[in-house]
């Protein structure tokens, strides 16, 4: 098996052949083929900007593997802040060991990954570290986008919103776990990691006054988190909250709550009270978005409560970054 | 998937609300106790105390089985850790218990110990091991999870596995429930029995409850289930005429789970146990037999339970013995919260403060 080594990240000749053989043979363009100390970009008005690391292991999991994660994890904080993606940088720290055939299966992601989205990798780094257990690959990417409207302003929230989730919840958590062997089960769960640009670019942004991916906490840590800044509620229904049967089923076996797993293709939107039926039926056409819902509406009551299919109130609190199933 | 929805069909759920309502006497109050933490979480996850009406009062007992665990077994594991260089295998419930010293688990995880969350005993035998170090699994609970650590110890020795102990911290059902009863502090008409435990054991452990003339009902863990069960112990208190009653048959069986329970008898005997909050209880806890002593990694590894009391104000074994609710504790949300627990009660999955905590409006 060839495998990365020190000398693949000491920037001398094999840094060089690695640059030219991998990243250049995937993801050139016309910023990055010059290879500049750094690229030369061009962005007209208000830019958003964010970046993201990704550590998950396994690096392959049902549905996708950490490369199309770096993308789209850092896509999607563009798109749910209301940018176009727009330039990417992408950062490997992969320990020495590591297959260099695994490496290129996650450069390929990446490369198709950038292509669906339309955005371009223009700068980067690549470090070779000792290895130390496992060999590890470990991504950070950055990402530039052109700001057409702001959906990260928490003053825009008002009691009566409604809160649209755009897909059925808790797969990519599960679809982890499960590969990682933790669950003990066999499942059939698949990540729903996407591109949620998607979604904005077919429904627009008219009437979505917010919005975020409920990505690691899921939901649960999404709306409690904008709880805090815009100093009101939320009130969700469990029986509107979409979510496969099977996922919903193994989260109880296990003891997961089911709104505290972790997604990647599941945007958080609060509408406008009147406009959210309206655009639920336009997310639905999408495929990435066909079990869209709307959940529940901003209240005064400064809590997240669901109500459950009785009528009976739970309060969601802000799950505390430990999944751990339970003992019976 | 089908068979658990009907179990919590909406107008099932509201019938039996409406006769819970019909047959509640307005001028009573009937002290309910749920003596399993999971029954405990799904009251609190449904919402069900909220629907009932006021006078019906559900009081969580001492059914976790990480909750009754006192500090000074809980130190147990860390000591195992300090002094010895081994895989630690736990359920995830125990990571994020503190010990005396106000560390846990996780954070010892992070400083190089090897912890492992496992999810039954079994995962303990296909642990990578590349160091070859002896692995230790760390056994607590009810009757519900005794026949899966027999079950483990069965295996190592049938197989002649190397380099596999067990720190027994498990406890048994019957010796609490006597407890209970004799406390005289303790109002409590009637019991929901914890169902997981009654698979193994069967209908006899609550003939006690029912001869002090309180209602005994065996239930399953949907909201029919709870509220069918509830409705069950109010008419046994209006009637006075108690009897065990088994509402979760499709799981139990009268008799019990004979094979389980041989499988822990021949492994394990009854031996005193200390219950966080409570105390020791004579008999009431479970340790490997004179024959399969070499497995026993309190043997093995020289481990006692020191007499630690609980922190100080952590009320756990008042709320484990149902005087007060959890929100009473005077530690509650402020010193004490699922991120940074004082006691076990508001760190596990099944913790009764942990479901006040986390889901009580």
């Amino acid at each position: 098996m060839i495998s990365t080594t020190m000398k693949l990240g000491g920037g001398g000749k094999a840094t060089n052949d690695f640059i030219k053989n991998y990243i250049i043979k995937y993801f050139g363009n016309v910023y990055l083929n010059e290879l500049r100390d750094a690229s030369k970009l061009m962005i007209n008005g208000n830019i958003s900007f964010t970046t993201d690391s990704f550590v998950v292991k396994p690096e392959f999991f049902p549905g996708g593997d950490i490369g199309k994660l770096a993308v789209y994890g850092t896509c999607n904080d563009l798109a749910v802040s209301g940018a176009k993606p727009k330039f990417l940088s992408l950062s490997l720290i992969v320990s020495e060991g590591y297959s260099l055939e695994k490496l290129d299966k996650i450069l390929n992601s990446i490369k198709h990954a950038v292509e669906e989205i339309d955005v371009k990798i223009v700068c980067g780094d690549t470090k070779v570290v000792e290895r130390s257990e496992e060999p590890s690959i470990f991504i950070n990417t950055t990402g530039i986008g052109e700001l057409a409207v702001d959906l990260n302003n928490y003053n825009k929230i008002n009691i009566g919103d409604k809160v649209i989730i755009t897909s059925d919840i808790a797969r990519h958590g599960l679809a982890v776990l499960s590969e990682r062997n933790e669950l003990n089960v066999d499942t059939e769960i698949i990540s729903d990691c996407c591109n949620l640009y998607k979604i904005f670019e077919h429904v627009g942004y008219d009437g979505i006054k917010f919005a975020r991916d409920a990505t690691r906490g899921g939901v649960a840590a999404v709306l409690n988190e904008i709880k805090e800044h815009c100093n009101k509620g939320f009130l969700i229904e469990e029986d509107r909250m979409p979510i496969e049967e099977s996922v919903k089923y193994l989260c109880e076996f296990l003891g997961f709550d089911m709104l505290e797993i972790a997604n990647e293709g599941v945007a958080v939107l609060i509408c406008e009270n009147d406009r959210a039926d309206e655009i639920v039926l336009k997310l639905k056409e999408l495929e990435i978005a066909k079990n869209a819902s709307v959940v529940g509406e901003v209240t005064d009551c400064e809590k997240v409560l669901l109500k459950n299919i009785y009528g009976g109130l739970r309060v969601v609190e802000m799950p505390d970054g430990n999944l751990l199933p339970r003992i019976c | 998937m089908e068979m658990i929805s009907k179990f919590r069909d909406k107008d099932i759920v509201k019938r039996l609300l409406d006769n819970i309502y019909k047959e509640s006497k307005a001028d009573k109050i009937y002290n309910i106790m749920e003596v399993c933490g999971t029954h405990t979480m799904s009251v609190s996850r449904f919402g069900i105390r909220g629907l009932l009406p006021k006078n019906i009062r559900l009081i969580s007992g001492p059914g976790c089985p990480v909750c009754v665990t006192a500090q000074g077994e809980i130190d147990m594991i860390f000591d195992l850790l300090k002094h010895n260089d081994v895989i630690v295998a736990v359920y995830g419930d125990l990571m994020k218990v503190p010990g005396s010293d106000g560390r846990n688990l996780l954070e010892l995880k992070a400083e190089g110990k090897d912890i492992r969350v496992v999810i039954s005993p079994l995962d303990v035998l296909k642990l990578k091991n590349e160091q070859k170090k002896d692995i230790v699994f760390v056994s607590i609970g009810f009757e519900t999870t005794n026949p899966a650590t027999a079950g483990l110890i069965d295996t190592i020795v049938s197989q002649n596995l190397n380099g596999f102990y067990v720190l027994m911290l498990n406890k048994t059902m019957p010796e609490i429930i006597d407890v209970l009863l004799d406390d005289n502090e303790l109002d409590v008409d009637g019991f929901l029995c914890p169902g997981h435990v009654s698979v193994i054991t069967g209908e006899s452990l609550y003939l006690p409850i029912i001869k002090r003339d309180k209602a005994a009902v065996i239930t399953g863990f949907e909201p029919v289930d709870i509220l069918y069960s509830v409705l069950e112990i109010i008419r046994q208190i209006n009637s006075k005429n108690f009897y065990i009653k088994n509402n979760y048959g499709r799981v139990v069986n009268s008799l019990g789970n004979e094979k389980a329970n041989k499988l822990v008898d021949k492994y394990f005997e009854l031996a005193d146990s200390m219950w966080r909050g409570i105390g020791v209880i004579k008999n009431s806890g479970l340790k490997i037999r004179k024959q399969y002593k070499y497995l026993d990694a309190s043997e093995r590894f020289g481990l006692r339970p020191s007499d630690k009391s609980e922190i100080d104000g952590c009320k756990c074994g008042e709320v484990l013995k149902g005087k007060i609710l959890p929100n009473m504790c005077g530690l509650f949300g402020l010193a004490c919260s699922p991120e940074n627990p004082v006691g076990p009660c508001m760190v596990s999955s099944e913790g009764a403060c942990a479901a006040y905590y986390k889901y009580e409006i």
